[in-house]
């Protein structure tokens, strides 16, 4: 596995339309894949086919055209919990990350937790690994604690393990931050949590798109990520979880597809993972995803990540050339993502993401949905370029270029 | 860079680099703080307001070079306006955010070189947050409270 081939970057971008079009006359240079990915042809095709040709109800009809999308919906799955080496039945649809751990907060979380109970996360933490814990601790007495990062940006692990302790109920923790880029040793944190009977939740939102992730070797309980970031459509993403665990839940959402019966005097629930799936499903979307799934096994995901380890190490480079800037998170391409958020003096992150866009470089400007770590590192904003499996070196020159003409533009 | 400079133009860089008006007021009758959630910018300002006039207008921050440079032109333009006025203005301002008001030039002074961001309609927000906080100052001072946001 590790000797996968190299990506041919040039190819790669030919895969995917939107790459080809050209912004204020310039063309596009896409570097905001940790707020969205672009989405190959094979994807856009996938769903296209899926709606022309058979486009159905999934597990209610008899007749042919209704099998055919429901094997097609059920291949997405089973696609998805290869990716990521976790059992199709604990591996369930939801529309998003941010639906994904709302559905542990409440269907889990609001039923065990109670007060006095702890609940912790880290700084570092993107607002849909926060907000749900509070709202559910608020109903039941828990209480949320935050693990320091350090001043290099790393998960302070002195730290966590201070928090953790006889009252933790729920450790839950970034895989790869969207904000810093930094790789967090989840294994080590899901064994803390689990030396004092805690369950761990791993957000795979920005790692599970970019490096090879198994769900047995995290040692997690739970982990979510979401389509639309891994080349997929929007509107799905996935909960995987321990199917013991997910077995002794109460479902989350409640309505068809999820029961078993239904009776006056009460209902009895689906089968794993169909439990937790109320409603008609993201069926086009399923099947979009498992054709992303399929598009990224054809590099292989060690390929992918050692092509984002060289794209960290570019863009560390390039950034570095730019006076006065200066990068949050670690430097070493070894311990982070492709996503690297960074502050230029004097000139705000909005006024540069949008000097940049008039030279066709889409990079991300703001609190990134992390508004605490935005008080942890003491800045208002940040500017934020990430890259993916179709950027390379060309795109970060005229990045690097585009910044010293904003810097000039906006100098005092 | 035609389309960029028609954003950010002179005067609007000038008003960033050496905003008006800053700080805080010995004696403010009411203070608020406004903040933009979507991109983090955040204003404190405070009215000095003396028999129905503004008599002193002071802002602090921070933020990008449009809210920045907005709130040093609101500050210079609502300085010794009633509040009834002042509040016409900012009613005014709005409208030629939103595109649905031609900009008066007499009333709104140097703010008029912000007519431009109506057309960025992400930093519209951006350039309201100052002169939305003075009316929420205003109507936070009429209602009899000290302190708003
Ligand atoms: C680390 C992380 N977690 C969660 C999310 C939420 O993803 P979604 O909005 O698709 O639920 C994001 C995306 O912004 C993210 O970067």
């Amino acid at each position: 596995m590790s000797t996968a081939a190299p990506l041919d970057v040039a190819v790669v971008k030919r895969d995917f339309p939107v790459l080809g079009r050209s912004v204020h006359g310039r063309p596009l240079v896409y570097l905001d894949s940790a707020a969205t990915s672009q989405k190959p042809a094979s994807v856009l095709d996938a769903m296209d086919a899926y709606y022309r040709e058979t486009n159905a109800n999934v597990h209610r009809g008899v007749y042919e055209m209704a099998a055919d999308a429901t094997e097609r919906f059920e291949a997405g799955r089973t696609a998805v919990a290869r990716l990521v080496g976790a059992p199709r039945e604990g591996t369930i649809f939801t529309k998003n990350a941010t639906e994904a751990i709302n559905l542990v907060a409440w269907a889990w979380g609001a039923r065990n937790l109670s007060s006095g109970d702890e609940i912790v996360v880290t700084q570092m933490e993107h607002h849909s690994n926060i907000v749900p814990w509070q709202l559910v601790a608020e109903m039941t007495g828990a209480r949320v604690r935050f693990a320091p990062v350090t001043p290099d940006g790393e998960l302070d692990m002195d730290g966590l393990r201070a928090l953790i302790g006889s009252a933790t109920r729920m450790v839950a923790v970034v895989h790869v931050s969207n904000v810093l880029g930094t790789i967090n040793p989840v294994p080590e944190v899901a064994r803390m949590a689990r030396e004092v009977g805690a369950l761990c939740l791993a957000d795979g939102s920005q790692s599970v798109p970019h490096m090879p992730v198994d769900f047995d070797e995290l040692d997690v309980d739970f982990l979510a990520f979401t389509g639309h970031k891994m080349l997929g459509p929007t509107g799905i993403g996935v909960l995987v979880g321990r199917p013991a665990i997910l077995d002794e839940m109460e479902p989350f959402l409640g309505g068809g597809e999820m029961i078993s019966d239904v009776r006056e005097d009460g209902s009895t629930w689906n089968d794993l993972p169909w439990k937790f799936e109320a409603g008609t499903p993201p069926i086009a979307e399923a099947v979009g995803l498992g054709a992303a799934v399929e598009y990224l096994e054809g590099f292989g995901m060690d390929a992918v990540r050692a092509h984002e380890r060289e794209m960290a190490r570019t863009l560390l480079d390039g950034l570095a050339e730019v006076p006065g800037l200066v990068v949050h998170g670690p430097t070493d391409p070894d311990r982070r993502g492709a996503a690297v958020s960074f502050s230029l003096p004097d000139v705000h992150p909005h006024d540069l993401a949008q000097h940049l866009d008039q030279d066709g470089v889409a990079v991300r400007a703001g609190h990134h949905c992390a508004k605490p770590l935005m008080r942890v590192l003491k800045v208002p904003a940040t500017s934020r370029a990430s890259a993916y499996l179709y950027n390379d070196a060309r795109d970060v020159e005229v990045l690097v270029a585009a910044l010293g003409r904003a810097r000039s533009y906006f100098a005092t | 860079m035609g389309g960029l400079d028609d954003l950010y133009q002179e005067i609007i860089l000038d008003h960033y680099r050496n905003q008006r008006n800053t700080g805080r007021l010995d004696d403010a009758t009411v203070a608020v703080d406004q903040n933009n959630p979507l991109c983090g910018d955040e204003i404190h300002l405070e009215l000095h307001i003396d028999d129905g006039r503004l008599t002193e207008v002071a802002h602090s921050g921070e933020g990008c070079s449009i809210s920045q440079s907005s709130a040093s032109m609101m500050s210079e333009a609502l300085a010794g306006k009633t509040e009834d006025e002042a509040l016409d203005l900012v009613e005014h301002f709005r409208l030629v955010m939103h595109g649905e008001q031609d900009a008066d030039e007499d009333r709104l002074g140097d703010a008029i070189a912000l007519e431009g961001v109506a057309k960025y309609p992400v930093r519209i927000k951006c350039a309201l947050l100052s002169w939305m906080a003075a009316k929420d100052a205003i109507l936070t001072h009429r209602s009899g409270d000290q302190t708003g946001g």
